[in-house]
């Protein structure tokens, strides 16, 4: 049989891709190199009755509409927004978080009363930056370098929304798009707890330091996501992040399309410029009438399509994307659940993201260790303890505790990581957690490691990226993941690219692999059963 | 002025003493007389711990008639349109009743305790009613609204939190009771609720209703128990798909403009009336509806966009008004904006309605007119919502 389209990578985003295509009638095959689907949005039971995220932990990105397009609550899909989150000072104390406005604000106000009433401002102006952009997430960018009119008009709606603003904002946008989250966040705040807090949001997933140009606008990526229309909020996926794919392969099989699982693809056959289908790695030949990678664009051009069949200037460049790895996880099965002293007693805190860097001074360092080739020795950790929220993945009262670590470089002092490097990582973040929760390793039953190579290796994430490469301005929009094929499409005919690598980037979003269908479905003449972003009022 | 205190103050339930100590925010409202907590201090986590995990409503305030005698079942035969010669001693089931016009009084729970033993909970108070139509029959009417404390436990873990509890509740089907015993008093545990999900309800005697508070809560400590309020519930019963009176119709005998008064057909609600059972209240004017058609019908409404509809008008074609929202909201469960609607008769059928929205933003109003289509309710419906045994979560 010759499918309509086989996806290569059951990601969430070859999923979503997938159940698109499949609803507009199209015949699909998913090809996931793992016995599992889900790429970096995954959940395996590594320890018996303990459900992980062993990936990505949190959800906010996730477009909405996507959801509502492929019917992911009737396929099982719950988010749920979680209240708390601290940080915890070296001093004993902490900075608390609430989602009650003014109980947020006297908590600030104990740090800094100044920086408690500057808040809202600056909220306000980061709110301002998401209403700008949120609108491009569902969208194709446009190729300033053709004139065909479609270009023409992305173009001009661009600049349309661009011009429709203050100057004085314009110049701000700009401003921010390029700055470091640490002279951004400069302008508002004076206290050092506030701003490591705040920082967060600006290194996660990104090889660079709170005090590196560009920093902001990650801030940004982290930031325009939603809970049921709160912009900014997080949640969990009941049952672990694994929910999101276990649902999308739900709707992509209720709409008729296959997953097939165990074997990836070794190569894409390509004949007369035109790709034809796919050898798996166990010799299976697959046909399709269109190949859609959704492998970052490294591993899709520089491993799996010969070079031959492509132009040098376009394999220039994708070598010269950047996609340096600077994260590691830690997924810990507790035996109960952990206490931090610092924490007032009932508190709900514990309930949110901990944090232990309690300056950007220290996250900075942290990332000075990256810089010089190894992992962070006094390391920045979000950690997260879904179970106090979803019943669902542990037996009452255990828990699962998912730990976000920075920094972690793809290679350590230019060598290839050892499990005995692997093993020092794991402690060192083990310390950590046992300095502000005395007793933690005691609780501990099982733990997972994984440093980029890890992540390189089960996701295929390239150098451990895990945003199938990073969300520096150079990168992004029509230059994502190289100037010329933003539109999702590759030098080869009918092999199209549809993970994180493309517009609008990493995250549990769905928006590029949905992007991505409908460019197939436009060209195939079968556009249908997608709807527009919502609108923001 | 204690004197006038007195008189007017809001009664609080007997479940008072701790949820004035839950609700961090002071956001009561009055309900029937009552003070009730509209939210504890997040409505959003209140409304996901009836998704995800437990909650916990207070429902003293709903109005309560205990039916006892021999005529007891003919009475309410008689008196609602469901079969109650049906419904068995231990079972539950949800019912309206109609004035002679055959016009919606009310819809509520009758609970069947035994072959002479009812108790009716619903939304508005309808004792002089009853007691004219009880006149022949061999029945006693009591309104026990302040003796029994009642709880709706709802929620994922609820049968989890039921079970540490220890009340195993694993064989009890969707719409049956079971009878436990609670420090001396009866507690009936009744497989029902207003959330579309798995749940229970608990009646006990107003004097038990705080130690069962107590014990509810620290079984339920590690299955994520949380008191909520009416906002969080209100969203959750939309989910479902389920009305209420004064809302999303008005009962037949506080319409002031007597075109409000709906029938069952005209509000979703006909699939209810047993025509096999006899003569019943309204049976004829229904009869005769039946025949020459309804002017309304109330419809499940999927809205494009992402903002609520609340007290919008629909149109058909964009132009011609053919009906109005009852109750709308952005659902978290079933990501879809959703509605129940009143539309004029045959335009509910038509695949071209509008929903024209004012959207306030920062004072100023955006107008949106955006596709309405209907859609099956319940809008969400987890499948634990019927398993039995219940899912442990
Ligand atoms: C540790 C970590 C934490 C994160 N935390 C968060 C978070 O909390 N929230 C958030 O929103 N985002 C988070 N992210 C980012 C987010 O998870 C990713 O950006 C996103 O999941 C990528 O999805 P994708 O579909 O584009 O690609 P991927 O998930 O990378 O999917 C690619 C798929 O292709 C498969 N594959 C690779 N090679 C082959 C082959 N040769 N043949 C067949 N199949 C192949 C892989 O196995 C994989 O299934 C995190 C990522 C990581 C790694």
């Amino acid at each position: 049989m010759i499918y309509d389209a086989v996806i290569i990578g059951a990601g969430h985003n070859g999923l979503v891709a997938g159940s698109y295509l499949a609803r507009a009638g199209m015949t699909v095959c998913v090809v996931e190199k793992n016995d599992w689907v889900g790429g970096a949005a995954v959940s395996r039971e590594l320890h018996p009755g303990f459900t992980y995220s062993n990936c990505s932990y949190v959800s906010s990105l996730f477009r909405p509409e996507i959801m509502r397009d492929l019917e992911l609550p009737r396929h099982g899909l719950q988010i749920l927004p979680f209240e708390g989150g601290a940080v915890l000072t070296e001093d004993g104390d902490y900075l608390g978080m609430h989602r009650d406005h003014d109980a947020n604000r006297r908590e600030f106000a104990r740090h800094s009363l100044r920086d408690s009433e500057a808040y809202d401002r600056y909220a306000r102006d980061v709110q301002r930056h998401c209403r700008f952009i949120r609108p491009m997430l569902m969208r194709t960018p446009p190729d300033p370098a053709r004139f065909r009119p479609r270009d023409v008009a992305e173009l001009a709606w661009l600049a349309r929304k661009m011009f429709e603003l203050p100057e004085a904002q314009i110049a701000e946008m700009i401003r921010f798009w390029t700055m470091s989250i640490s002279d951004y966040l400069d302008q508002y705040f004076e206290n050092p707890v506030i701003k490591a807090y705040l920082a967060v949001s600006a290194i996660i997933g990104t090889a660079l330091g709170p005090m590196s140009p560009g920093s902001a606008y990650v801030l940004l990526h982290h930031y325009m996501g939603d809970v049921d229309g709160n912009v900014g909020a997080w949640g969990f996926a009941r049952g672990g992040m694994g929910a999101v794919t276990k649902a999308l392969t739900a709707s992509l099989q209720a709409a008729g399309g296959e997953v097939r699982m165990g074997s990836g693809v070794d190569r894409v056959l390509v004949s007369n410029g035109r790709a034809t289908g796919v050898v798996l790695d166990n010799g299976d030949e697959i046909r399709g009438r269109r190949v859609i990678s959704n492998m970052d664009v490294k591993r899709t051009f520089l491993k799996h399509v010969e070079e031959k069949e492509l132009p040098g200037e376009f394999v220039d460049r994708v070598k010269k994307f950047k996609i340096r790895g600077s994260s590691g996880k830690l997924n810990i099965a507790l035996d109960s659940a952990p206490v931090f002293p610092a924490l007032p007693e009932g508190s709900t805190h514990i309930r949110g993201d901990l944090h232990f860097t309690d300056s950007i001074a220290r996250m900075e360092r942290a990332y000075d260790d990256w810089k010089s080739g190894t992992f962070s020795r006094d390391p920045f950790q979000d950690v997260m303890i879904p179970t106090m929220i979803d019943p669902t993945m542990t037996p009452p009262g255990k828990h699962f505790m998912s730990c976000f670590v920075q920094y972690a470089p793809p290679k350590i002092h230019g060598g290839e990581w050892t499990d005995a490097d692997r093993d020092a990582f794991g402690k060192t973040c083990l310390d950590q957690l046992e300095a502000y929760s005395p007793g933690f390793k005691d609780r501990v039953l099982h733990v997972e490691v994984r440093t980029p190579r890890e992540l390189e290796a089960e996701v295929g994430l390239t150098e451990g990226n895990i945003f199938q490469g990073e969300l520096t301005f150079d990168q992004l929009l029509f230059n994502r993941p190289v100037p010329g094929y933003a539109q999702y499409r590759s030098p080869v005919k009918d092999l199209w690219i549809c993970g994180s690598s493309t517009h609008p980037g990493g995250g549990v979003m769905g928006a590029p692999g949905r992007n991505a269908a409908a460019e197939i479905l436009r060209e195939a003449g079968q556009i249908k059963g997608m709807r527009d972003a919502y609108p923001v009022l | 002025m204690t004197g006038l205190k007195r008189a007017t103050q809001l009664l609080t339930t007997p479940f008072h003493a701790r949820t004035s100590a839950a609700n961090l925010q002071g956001r009561w409202g009055p309900w029937a007389g009552y003070r009730a907590a509209l939210c504890f201090g997040d409505v959003d986590m209140e409304y996901t711990a009836i998704r995800n995990a437990a909650s916990v409503y207070d429902l003293c305030p709903m109005v309560k008639y205990r039916f006892t005698g021999p005529d007891a079942e003919a009475y309410l035969d008689h008196l609602t349109v469901r079969n109650v010669a049906k419904l068995k001693p231990g079972s539950v089931h949800y019912t309206l009743w109609c004035d002679d016009e055959g016009k919606v009084l009310d819809d509520g729970t009758l609970l069947r305790h035994g072959p002479q033993e009812f108790l009716l909970s619903c939304q508005e108070r309808h004792l002089p009613w009853m007691l004219d139509a009880a006149t022949g029959y061999d029945v006693t009417i009591a309104d026990v609204t302040t003796e029994i404390a009642a709880l709706s436990l709802q929620g994922p873990t609820s049968a989890a939190v039921l079970r540490l509890a220890g009340w195993d509740v694993s064989d009890l089907r969707p719409f049956r009771m079971l009878k436990v015993d609670f420090g001396g008093a009866e507690l009936t545990i009744s497989r029902t609720g207003f959330t579309g999900d798995l749940g229970y309800e608990l009646w006990t005697s107003a004097d038990h209703a705080l130690p069962l508070w107590d014990h509810l809560m620290a079984a339920g400590a590690l299955h994520g128990i949380r008191p909520i309020g009416t906002d969080a519930l209100n969203l959750a019963r939309l989910d479902a798909g389920f009305l209420i009176a004064n809302v999303d119709f008005i009962p037949a005998d506080q319409a002031l403009r007597h075109d409000r008064a709906r029938s069952p057909f005209e509000i979703g609600l006909d699939w209810l009336i047993d025509w096999t059972k006899g003569h019943f209240n309204g049976r004829r004017a229904l009869v005769a509806e039946r025949a020459a058609g309804s002017e309304w019908a109330m419809v499940g409404l999927d809205i494009e966009g992402n903002v609520s509809a609340e007290g919008s008008i629909l149109y058909l074609g964009k132009k011609k008004e053919v009906g109005y929202i009852t109750s709308a909201a952005w659902s978290p469960s079933a990501k879809r904006s959703i509605a129940l609607a009143q539309i004029r008769r045959p335009y509910h059928e038509s695949a071209d309605i509008w929903v024209e929205i004012y959207a306030q933003r920062e004072l100023q109003y955006a107008k949106l007119m955006l596709k309405a289509d209907q859609t099956a309710r319940p809008f969400y419906e987890p499948a634990r919502r019927r398993t039995t045994p219940p899912q442990a979560f």
